[in-house]
């Protein structure tokens, strides 16, 4: 997007939806961070704090979805503006859903922080930095308008899926048929699993990012025929 | 069928060449929308399809042209035959505006000596409702056209492009100065008009262009600079000049 729109106005929407974007995409990335710093801590104040956090993020969810569909209905974009607002709309929805994983993570944090911690987590702030990672890279691939970083979360997701079944290896071996320690069990699985899914929603955000830069939509690729 | 094969046209205004080069092929029925800043050409282009160009005093084209299977540079054309095969319409709508209604919509029959007496009012009627204006007229046939409205009257104009049965339609602009329903009816028009004609409609609107058109093409001084289809084109153009005119970005 090289050049600066002959309307300053709607210039300066379009430079207000995107710090909107990356505002909320800030906001999610801390909460995926202290989501599991709640689990690895057994912080239970940590996880009520970080739920609150989720309102701002629904919030920004209503504010962003409004913007796009004025900007739709006032400005008729076209070319790269429409990729832009069509895709960010797509965009927000996945945001606001790792929003709501992350407050699933931290409902687990508070049941495990009243359960005896079995042993330390390795792994599961390994895959949190991970997916953290993936949708921070996606979302500098959509400030920079650069497709090659959004394939490279794309290309982080596997290695969130690799670390996913360690964890759930690690945990059946540790557990090793104890019905007692059964609820710590399902809890980190349940962890697990929900950072596996932030990550599936991370690549999502990034094959948007690559329409929008690229114009090629590589979302079920090869899947369709 | 009709399509329009243009290679190598240019076009002058005295010394001042204002097409530098322009070779497209423009299918046979659907819509070709032509957008571009104004004063890059997309009049005279238009206006080159049927030898209006010409008409300017000190104008001149050159270039080959064919439509369907005829040479229209060819000297053997008389371009005032070749122009009642393709009809006209331009920004303001130009009815004859003492002659009534219906021999306006005649009006092109008439002056080729074509009009048959006992098909007439067959024609009228035909051409009217195909314009999307019977409804609105037929109880004022003999009225003039000039007490139509402004949208009306683009529709007269039409309904006497349509009259004659030509293969092409060629529109500059037509609704600039209609109200947005004066412009939707025309544009309903288009869309019925695009299976048995071939539409070239030049617009400053983008809108209008990515409603009504299958194919659009960019004119920048001069130069076609890009013809892609339409949902291509607005979305995901190839050329950056066709992305900052759409998008409105400084060139
Ligand atoms: N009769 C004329 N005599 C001299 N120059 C002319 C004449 N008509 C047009 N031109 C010039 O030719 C160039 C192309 O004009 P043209 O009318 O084809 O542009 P256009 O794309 O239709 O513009 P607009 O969108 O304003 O209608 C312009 O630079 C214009 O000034
Ligand atoms: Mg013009």
């Amino acid at each position: 997007m090289a050049n600066e729109h002959t309307s300053s106005e709607y210039q300066a929407e379009l430079n207000d939806l995107r710090e909107r974007l990356l505002l909320m995409a800030g906001r999610v990335e801390e909460m995926i961070r202290l989501s599991v710093r709640a689990v690895v801590e057994s912080d239970s104040k940590l996880a009520e704090d970080t739920i609150l956090l989720d309102r701002q993020v629904n919030r920004d969810e209503l504010e962003i979805d409004d913007l796009c569909l004025v900007l739709l209905a006032r400005r008729q974009p076209m070319g790269t503006d429409l990729r832009f607002i069509t895709r960010s709309m797509k965009m927000v929805t996945d945001l606001e859903r790792i929003g709501d994983l992350a407050v699933n993570i931290c409902e687990r944090a508070k049941d495990l922080a009243a359960l005896e911690q079995l042993r330390p987590y390795v792994r599961i702030p390994r895959m949190a930095t991970k997916v953290q990672e993936m949708v921070h890279e996606t979302f500098e691939a959509f400030i920079y308008a650069d497709s090659q970083r959004a394939r490279i979360a794309i290309d982080m997701d596997d290695e969130v899926d690799e670390l996913y079944h360690q964890v759930i290896r690690t945990v059946l071996e540790v557990a090793g048929g104890n019905k007692e320690v059964y609820p710590q069990t399902v809890h980190v699985q349940g962890v697990a699993k929900l950072l596996e899914r932030i990550g599936d929603h991370a690549t999502n955000v990034a094959e948007q990012v690559i329409f929008m830069v690229d114009g090629t939509d590589i979302r079920h690729e090869g899947k369709l025929h | 069928m009709s399509q329009f094969e243009v290679g190598n046209l240019k076009a002058w205004y005295g010394e001042k060449q204002v097409l530098m080069d322009v070779s497209v092929t423009l299918p046979s029925q659907g819509v070709t929308a032509i957008i571009g800043p104004s004063g890059c050409g997309k009049s005279t282009f238009i206006r080159c399809l049927n030898r209006m160009h010409e008409l300017v005093v000190g104008a001149r084209m050159e270039g080959r042209i064919v439509l369907g299977s005829e040479d229209i540079m060819s000297p053997e054309v008389d371009p005032v035959l070749l122009r009642r095969r393709g009809g006209m319409v331009f920004q303001r709508p130009n009815p004859f505006p003492t002659m009534s209604i219906r021999q306006n919509v005649l009006s092109g029959l008439t002056l080729t000596g074509r009009l048959n007496r006992s098909t007439a009012d067959e024609v009228l009627e035909k051409a009217l409702g195909d314009a999307a204006l019977w409804d609105e007229v037929k109880d004022r046939l003999d009225t003039p056209g000039g007490g139509l409205s402004g949208g009306q009257q683009q529709r007269l104009c039409i309904a006497r492009c349509l009259a004659v049965e030509p293969d092409v339609l060629l529109m500059d602009e037509p609704c600039s100065a209609l109200d947005p329903i004066a412009t939707a009816r025309i544009e309903e028009l288009i869309a019925q008009l695009r299976e048995r004609l071939t539409v070239v409609i030049v617009t400053h609107n983008m809108q209008q262009a990515a409603r009504v058109s299958d194919r659009t093409a960019f004119f920048l001084m001069g130069e076609l600079v890009e013809l892609s289809e339409t949902t291509v084109l607005f979305t995901q153009p190839t050329d950056q000049r066709t992305e900052d005119y759409i998008t409105g970005r400084f060139g």
